[in-house]
């Protein structure tokens, strides 16, 4: 049974930090904010639930797996949000994604084009 | 051997950044960053100092024979943090002062335009 | 095996410090700071010091960014260029760096459970004696709270005097109008009209998401109030953490809005009450025939006493430092307010 719990644990840390490797290369790797921030925000969530669940594993049904629980509860409520926030902030000062074919487009901020 | 006191190295290369940072750069701000940096560096050390191989943290557990980590170093250190931010949040809101007296916070536009007076 | 841990860890810290030199934006140098600080933090776990940790991620990654950042929405964010290596620092640095690095050769060696500091009286009284004596399992708390209690008293007014001194010099008197050119350079126009209002429906996520979590931002820092007996916590991570939603708060729904729940006059009243319950608490164990904060005569139980004294001050830590970090944080976001600008 130990050994069953181990080996669960294993894999969910390593596909975690699989997943945060990837959120790495995202980051240097994508031209532009916006990529950027999603890169960041989305695999970055994943992770943090798939690292928690293995660690939950480890420590049974103790207090401990609950507030593991929490924790990945919160950082699903505020991970997402912080992301959304930076994109918005960065829309409305005025820096405008990189659209590829699109040069000398008339998307302005504060307009009720959606921007995706 | 060679991990023995691989923190303290540390420690002196961080202190010595921050040092640097505080000299070197005539930006007020950053010098307040390079100051944090120094403290930082000054708490890694006090901790350093109260590790033991083998121990936990000092909260008493029901392990009969449990090593604890001195709590000294750490009841010191958490002092030390709390005067830090104290003392950065007064730094910063003179900082703040001086923007609107001087018009600049670089500290070498700050003396030429005082030359210039 | 371990080692290989703290050694990358430490590593990273260098090579994030390195950064936080170079980097021009002073935004960009700031969040490196907290990422620093957050580095700090897990090197603290793996050195068993949780308590330390838990203050240094909450103050150093938490509130002095917030500071940081509220001081360069106001002074501007682009350091002047610098034309030459600077030498006299540097071989000021690396000598100074030499010579502290040859006397640490003479330190004993970390984890060795015979140096000096392990051998001291003091250790031995606080690890043996305080879970009879005092009879809470954090230690830290205990010699915190009890045995160097006229330190943190002395902590506490530290804090006190950082939050008038800094209300002394930001508060809202004549503030002269200054050009925005500092943000001009940027490129990018500082987020002023339509970002920031109450009631405009891009800010309708952060809004709900807020209304769910800061109830349980307040609940959370309750918890580490009155549970810093029995693990990490205490008065000061908790009122970090209170003042955190407070700001959180703030950051949202509009300075104005804040300021009508809490109002100045509140937060000063507070700041005051802090440091009289901490000073209360002595004045009372004098009277009553003690020394001064010599929680034994507190009550019938000497442990009773001393759980009563540790309660009472950690209460007095907590609503101090709450109130100080709130009324620094009015004071930046006035200031801001105060020329024009909303601070998002």
């Amino acid at each position: 049974m130990d050994l069953i719990l181990d080996i669960g644990t294993w894999i969910s840390l390593l596909i975690g930090s699989f997943f945060l490797l990837v959120t790495g290369f995202g980051l240097l790797r994508f031209p532009d904010l916006y990529t950027r921030i999603h890169a960041g925000g989305m695999a970055d969530t994943l992770a943090t639930a798939i690292i928690c669940f293995g660690l939950a594993l480890q420590s049974g049904f103790t207090l401990i797996s609950v507030k593991l629980l929490f924790v990945v509860i919160f950082v699903f409520l505020t991970s997402p949000t912080a992301t959304y926030a930076l994109a918005q902030a960065a829309f409305v000062a005025g820096l405008k994604p990189k659209l590829d074919g699109f040069e000398g487009s008339s998307i302005k901020p504060a307009t009720k084009n959606d921007d995706d | 051997m060679f991990f023995d006191h691989f923190n303290y190295w540390i420690v002196v290369i961080l202190m010595m950044i921050g040092l640097y940072t505080v000299m070197s750069r005539s930006n007020l701000v950053k010098k307040m960053i390079g100051l944090s940096l120094f403290q930082i560096s000054v708490f890694l050390l006090y901790i350093s100092m109260g590790k033991i191989e083998g121990g936990t943290a000092p909260i008493v557990s029901n392990a009969p024979d449990a090593v604890y980590s001195n709590p000294l170093p750490h009841v010191l250190i958490l002092t030390a943090i709390v005067v830090g931010v104290a003392t950065t949040a007064l730094g910063l809101a003179l900082i703040v002062r001086i923007k609107e007296a001087f018009g600049s916070v670089d500290e070498e536009e700050i003396l030429s335009n005082e030359d210039n007076l | 095996m371990e080692e290989f841990t703290d050694i990358f860890l430490m590593l990273l810290l260098v090579a994030g410090s390195l950064a936080v030199l170079y980097v021009r934006n002073l935004f960009v140098a700031t969040m490196l700071l907290s990422a620093v600080s957050f580095l700090m933090a897990l090197l603290f776990v793996t050195l068993d010091a949780v308590d330390v940790a838990f203050t240094e991620a909450a103050v150093g990654a938490g509130i002095s960014t917030v500071l940081y950042l509220g001081t360069l929405a106001l002074v501007g964010s682009t350091e002047r260029p610098r034309a030459k290596l600077s030498v006299i620092p540097l071989l000021l640095a690396l000598s100074i760096g030499g010579s502290l690095v040859y006397a640490t050769f003479e330190i004993p060696a970390i984890g060795a459970p015979d140096t000096p500091v392990q051998l001291s009286n003091l250790t031995q009284r606080f690890v043996e004696v305080s879970p009879v004596e005092i009879g809470i399992p954090n230690m830290v708390t205990s010699v915190l709270a009890s045995y160097r209690g006229f330190d943190t008293f002395g902590e506490t007014t530290v804090v006190f005097t950082a939050a008038i001194g800094v209300l002394l010099i930001l508060s809202q008197k004549h503030v002269r109008r200054r050009e925005e050119d500092e943000e001009e350079q940027n490129g990018l126009k500082p987020a002023t009209q339509s970002h920031g209002q109450v009631g405009s429906p891009h800010d309708l996520i952060p809004h709900v998401v807020s209304k769910v979590l800061i109830p349980f931002i307040f609940l959370f820092a309750f918890y580490v109030q009155f549970h810093g007996d029995f693990g990490p916590g205490g008065g000061f991570q908790a009122g970090v953490i209170m003042a955190a939603g407070f700001i959180l708060y703030s950051l949202i729904f509009g300075l104005h809005i804040t300021k009508k729940i809490l109002p100045l006059k509140v937060v000063e009243l507070f700041l005051a009450f802090g440091v009289l319950l901490y000073g209360g608490v002595g004045v009372v164990s004098m009277i009553k025939g003690g020394n001064f904060l010599d929680y034994n005569v507190l009550s019938a139980d000497p442990v009773a006493g001393q759980h009563l004294g540790i309660l009472l001050v950690e209460l007095g830590v907590g609503i101090t430092v709450t109130a100080a970090m709130l009324a620094i944080f009015y004071g930046f976001a006035g200031r801001a307010q105060g020329r024009g600008k909303d601070v998002n």
